[in-house]
């Protein structure tokens, strides 16, 4: 294990499941992970593979019912926040984690100006003057690159575009100085050239900030640019876990190689673009086994009936394949 | 030279120096609603109204008001509108001040445009007044009902409510009772110790609910009062059903009841008018809520630490307030008739004050003699409530954007 000793977050056997219909879905189903100061880590997989419910779960948003934490603990600075009543997680929530949401269209109030909704983002955790609130909010603003802030404060949601209003979320998300910011897919609804540029944005805040980003994305292009170290994530389960460099050089698990492989290049242009088969289980009706079998090209006999243990395959680099880590190993 | 600023500009659109015409929504829906010329009428004789009621009242109120409404001249009585008082039967304090029966006089001589003017404000203030505590009722319970509505009511919380209600209620009765001097305060010990204790047990279940709830299942409940923890039913059951009991009711009848058996004053009108009519909106609010509840803000207001009371009291319920303002608006004509109904009938605003439906009551018993005591009255009723009712449907379509693309 790496050192302790600047442990911002750390998840620990976390199971998240839904109830509906008398059915039990295993949205997370006992994830481990770790987020150290300054440091960024990107949670990366397909949709409904629950990035999304084990990040909401930090910050106790789970819908309950029908979800429900079952197992695990999430130490922040030392503090489990499973154990928090509503009022200490209100007490974290925006001042020590913030979060940033998928869609920045629908994410901010339609009622009232930037400025009075990233204003109610300083006043909830920080009590400070109004002209204080004002000054700061224009700091944010500037930061997260709007131009002309003082005018932009009066505007109204509907008067930014997509790349805006992600830019006034993002200084939301900033304006109490947290030290670890949980960003959902950010990008996702942003087209390419916004999306770089939001992109820089993090990475120029995180260095200036000093903060911790914990970042999910389904996009591998993404996750190359800004992550420290990746967890790619599948049914509810991390499949594998590294650093950029370990995960895209030497993919260890069969899933991570198939998204790999789906990622179009110019070097097969022209080819038929790389899918993995099937689709990614019903988090209600697991197959027994490894998760990914029955997409799996690796499969073998004992993957229908063994859940696959984390394998270590040195430096800090994991994968829950057997068949991979026997095949790597013997060489 | 214009197609290159054009390209200039368009690539500074994201830095934000591109900027849209800037309108408010206020902006937005007021040019909308003024091609609405039903609606800007409704508009124009609504502030009409609104300014002679205001000034109705400061005219026609105190002792000696510049329009005397009660002031009763036998010898001048159902003079027609317009016609010139006999100024050597009459004091010259008690002549009309505009010179005129500007809409005549009753049976009582007294001038019917003084009274149309108390009568104005008594409807303004009814209205609004009777419409304001439904709002308030109708948006707080919808709210709660939308927001809160899958958690369960448990019977700790059934028994709170019973026992701190009747213990508040039973020692605000002893204590009126003894202020009003019907007894000494030992007779009443045994009855305020009962309550008390009542009161105390009733603020302590929650006290403990809140304190269970807080460790999640890590201290054992102690046996015997888990059964507080019993769930009952939904918070959403309970508020929907309350709105489908008082929808039971024929309002009217209700209204008519419950003011025979209350002192008759305006104000009595008022409180019967608004808690008999706050269902509509407790039904939209608790309708937009329910679609509220799901969007991304209110995830995202969460995830900033606001608490409950501001997600819903600052950030939806300002997003839901739309239909409820339409409903509001209509409200305010609704309440108005019953009101004029109620005094019709002679259970509304008690004699002296004038009202529009008591002056249309007196006038009933002339009506082939001095039409004019019915005509101006109901004709006012008629104008006000249409106004409203425009008014309200031209807001319906500016708030709706569905029917937006009509026009």
């Amino acid at each position: 294990m790496l050192p302790k000793d600047d442990l911002l977050l750390s998840v620990e056997d976390l199971k998240v499941f839904f109830h509906s219909d008398g059915k039990v879905a295993r949205a997370v189903d006992g994830v481990s992970y770790e987020v150290r100061e300054g440091e960024t880590v990107c949670l990366v997989g397909e949709s409904g593979c629950g990035k999304t419910v084990s990040v909401l779960a930090i910050l106790g948003l789970i819908p309950r019912p029908p979800g429900e934490i079952n197992e695990g603990k999430i130490f922040f600075k030392g503090k489990n926040l499973l154990e928090l009543d509503e009022e200490g997680l209100q007490g974290i929530r925006g001042k020590e984690i913030s979060m940033i949401f998928q869609e920045p269209m629908t994410s901010l109030n339609p009622v009232f100006t930037i400025g009075d909704q990233i204003e109610e983002a300083i006043t909830t955790h920080d009590a400070v003057e109004k002209d204080e609130t004002g000054r700061r909010t224009i700091d944010l603003l500037a930061d997260v690159g709007i131009a002309s802030p003082e005018q932009r404060m009066s505007d109204y949601p509907h008067n930014l575009s997509g790349g805006q209003r992600q830019r006034v979320m993002i200084a939301m998300a900033l304006a109490c100085k947290p030290d670890l910011v949980i960003a959902d897919e950010p990008t996702t609804a942003l087209d390419v050239t916004i999306q770089d540029q939001i992109l820089h944005l993090f990475r120029e805040l995180k260095e200036k900030r000093h903060m911790a980003l914990l970042y999910i994305t389904h996009n591998l292009g993404v996750v190359a640019e800004i992550a420290d170290r990746i967890h790619v994530m599948y049914a509810g389960i991390f499949a594998e876990v590294g650093t950029v460099d370990q995960i895209f050089r030497n993919p260890c698990h069969p899933y991570t190689m198939g998204l790999l492989a789906s990622l179009p290049s110019r070097a097969r242009k022209g080819q038929t673009l790389y899918s993995i088969p099937g689709a990614v289980p019903d988090p209600a009706y697991k197959p027994q086994g490894c998760p990914f079998h029955p997409r799996c090209t690796y499969v073998q006999e004992s993957c229908r009936v063994e859940f696959p243990e984390m394998c270590d395959f040195g430096n800090h680099h994991f994968a829950r394949c057997p068949i991979i880590y026997r095949q790597k190993k013997g060489n | 030279m214009i197609v290159m600023n054009q390209n200039s500009n368009s690539s500074l659109a994201e830095g934000g120096v591109l900027e849209a015409p800037k309108r408010t929504l206020f902006q937005e829906n007021w040019s909308l609603f003024r091609k609405n010329r039903l609606a800007m009428a409704g508009l124009v004789i609504f502030v009409i109204f609104f300014i002679i009621a205001v000034g109705g009242f400061f005219l026609t109120y105190g002792r000696n008001p510049a329009f005397d409404p009660a002031l009763v001249r036998l010898q001048e009585k159902l003079r027609p509108p317009l016609s010139k008082p006999n100024l050597e039967t009459l004091r010259p304090e008690e002549l009309p001040r505009l010179g005129i029966y500007l809409f005549g006089t009753d049976d009582l001589g007294r001038d019917v445009f003084s009274r149309m003017l108390q009568g104005a404000w008594v409807s303004l203030t009814v209205g609004f007044v009777a419409v304001g505590i439904a709002v308030v009722i109708g948006v707080f319970l919808g709210a709660i009902a939308g927001y809160y509505g899958s958690s369960r009511v448990r019977l700790g919380h059934l028994l709170t409510s019973v026992l701190l209600g009747w213990g508040v209620i039973d020692l605000l009765t002893v204590f009126v009772t003894v202020l009003r001097g019907r007894g000494g305060i030992d007779i009443f010990l045994g009855r305020i110790a009962v309550d008390t204790f009542m009161v105390l047990i009733g603020a302590g279940i929650p006290t403990f609910l809140i304190r269970m709830g807080n460790s999640k299942g890590r201290r054992p409940i102690p046996t015997g009062l888990s059964v507080l923890f019993l769930n009952l039913f939904s918070v959403d059951v309970l508020i929907t059903g309350l709105i489908d009991i008082m929808l039971c009711f024929p309002s009217f009848f209700l209204i008519l009841t419950v003011v025979a058996l209350l002192p008759p004053s305006i104000y009595t009108i008022m409180a019967v008018i608004g808690l008999t009519s706050w269902m509509g909106s407790a039904r939209f609010i608790r309708a937009e809520f329910l679609s509220l509840r799901e969007q991304d803000f209110v995830t995202a207001a969460k995830a900033l630490g606001v608490s409950d009371w501001r997600i819903i009291f600052r950030h939806m319920v300002p997003n839901a307030m739309a239909p409820v303002l339409v409903s509001a608006t209509i409200g305010i004509a609704t309440a108005i008739l019953t009101e004029a109904g109620l005094s019709f009938l002679g259970f509304g605003v008690p004699p002296p004050n004038a009202t529009w439906g008591n002056i249309l009551s007196s006038g009933k018993d002339f009506l082939f003699d001095a039409p004019w005591l019915t005509f101006v009255p109901g004709f006012a009723v008629l104008v006000v409530v249409l106004a409203f009712n425009l008014f309200g449907e031209g807001l319906r379509e500016v708030l709706n954007p569905k029917l937006k693309e009509r026009h």
